[in-house]
């Protein structure tokens, strides 16, 4: 029997389909703005392995000489971001919901487990409630990554009256480092959420939007069958 | 008959409230996204400000910029948040030089010609050697500069803090004034400055770098260092100083960057 099991709130709903546009316009303007000064790379013994970025993808993506409009969305868009997170968080510890997402001990040690049933390495995952313990994790990582970006991004934006913030982030050059290294997990971020999506099926993915699954349920059967001294077993 | 048969509720199937409940997020969500969409193309699309003081800007995000810069100035700025200073050797030897913009080699220029001119009050103006600038107490400053692109270097300069400047040409009653303008003498680059950044503890009219007169590049003979601002602010080879209490025309302003620019 179908039965329909309320999942997601709708404002863990409002926030993650409002957060998906934002970041999406942050990370594009904020390649606008890297653009300018495009020094990153990942270069190990004097080879360099992946050069951020190449020429090809700017040109595809239209982003040269677009700086001063880079930053001119970034710093409108920041606030979207920014209020969309704090009001997440709020929402999350004054709900309550926060139990379900945050890491507990076992976790780390449980989401190897989760890792290698979904490389179909193991055949049975642990159980879980909501999330399982890599989505515990992963979905505490990435508010905590919104976190660093708002962080780092204010020491880039105002180094000399947020001195204190530059100063935790290692100094205005690092900071810089940082802010764009964020960004980077985002994207890995987010190629693993869609193939995890598209592999968990319409179900689950309804669920964010709509707020519920529907699962079946076994009937239960209305005369007891169990005897007293069946129990135990 | 059929009035009375609609008045009695009947319970929903599971499909029903099942699709019932998908019809409606889904249909909210579309028409959302759609909303949001549209949005998103309006400001995309949005006409450029009239050109003035700033240009090149969408008109909405103008506003943005202005408002965003003016709240952040207002919670967070101080005459105490000094920029981080770092030791001599730290400083770099060879100091990057990123446009030259009003001070094109083409065109001849003698530092040895220059007196630097204040607009005063009534048309007057105030001529100083670079002698008489040297005769003022020196401020040196090591500190990381940082440009617009977002590239930075520590780098040693050395002249004459603003502020001391003008205690000691006797201009406070123009520092009361809310910005400072300043330009090439070929007029080809031109800042403005808020005054409080301008009047900040280690913004200086430098004259030296690495202990030694400014090259040309740089900026000789005189250029100014602001570490609250961009490099854009970071005018060189000053001209012309002027005082408003309206915002002074500003080169890359007019290119669609922030006109206050400030760190």
């Amino acid at each position: 029997m179908k039965v329909i099991k309320e999942k997601h709130s709708l404002a863990m709903r409002w926030c993650h389909w409002v957060n998906f546009p934002i970041l999406t316009i942050m990370i594009w303007s904020g390649m606008l703005i890297y653009w300018a000064n495009d020094i990153y790379s990942v270069t190990i013994f004097g080879h360099t392995f992946v050069r951020f970025f190449p020429d090809w993808f700017y040109k595809t993506l239209g982003i040269p000489q677009r700086l001063a409009e880079g930053m001119a969305f970034h710093f409108l868009f920041m606030w979207f971001f920014t209020l969309n997170g704090i009001f997440y968080i709020i929402y999350t510890l004054f709900s309550g919901e926060w139990r379900e997402l945050v890491p507990k001990k076992n976790s780390f040690k449980e989401a190897w487990l989760v890792l290698l049933h979904d490389l179909h390495i193991r055949k049975t995952a642990p159980p879980q409630n909501k999330y399982n313990a890599a989505q515990r994790i992963a979905y505490t990582a990435i508010i905590v990554m919104g976190l660093g970006s708002v962080i780092t991004g204010l020491a880039i934006y105002k180094p000399v009256q947020f001195y204190y913030l530059t100063w935790i982030c290692g100094g205005y050059h690092f900071a810089r480092i940082l802010h764009f290294a964020l960004t980077l997990g985002y994207v890995f971020f987010f190629v693993i959420h869609i193939v995890q999506v598209f592999l968990a099926g319409w179900n689950n993915f309804r669920s964010v939007i709509s707020g519920f699954e529907v699962v079946k349920e076994e009937p239960v059967p209305i005369i007891q069958t169990v005897n007293e001294d069946e129990k135990g077993e | 008959m059929k009035k009375a048969s609609k008045k009695i509720k009947k319970e929903l199937t599971i499909e029903q409230k099942i699709n019932r409940r998908n019809f409606i997020s889904f249909g909210v969500f579309t028409v959302l996204a759609a909303g949001a969409y549209e949005g998103w193309r309006w400001l995309y699309k949005s006409p450029d400000e009239v050109a003035g003081i700033t240009a090149g800007a969408h008109r909405p995000l103008r506003k943005a910029l202005n408002k965003t810069e003016i709240f952040f100035r207002r919670i967070a700025f101080s005459e105490n948040h000094l920029v981080k200073t770092y030791p001599k050797e730290m400083a770099a030897k060879h100091v990057r030089v990123n446009s030259d913009i009003g001070i094109e080699a083409k065109n001849k220029f003698d530092p040895n010609g220059w007196t630097l001119q204040v607009i005063k009050a009534g048309g007057d103006v105030l001529k100083i050697t670079m002698d008489e600038l040297k005769s003022l107490p020196k401020t040196e400053l090591i500190y990381d500069f940082k440009c617009v692109e977002g590239w930075d270097q520590i780098s040693h300069w050395g002249g004459v803090k603003f502020s001391d400047f003008i205690k000691h040409y006797q201009l406070d009653e123009y520092a009361k004034m809310q910005y400072v303008g300043m330009e090439t003498p070929d007029k080809g680059y031109y800042v403005g400055i808020d005054m409080p950044s301008a009047m900040h503890p280690q913004t200086i009219l430098a004259y030296e770098v690495n202990d030694r007169p400014l090259p040309l590049p740089n900026g000789a003979p005189l250029r100014l260092i602001i570490p609250t601002k961009y490099g854009i602010k970071n005018l060189k080879r000053i001209g012309t100083i002027t005082f408003s209490n309206t915002r002074p025309h500003d080169y890359w302003a007019e290119q669609g960057y922030d006109y206050y620019s400030g760190l």
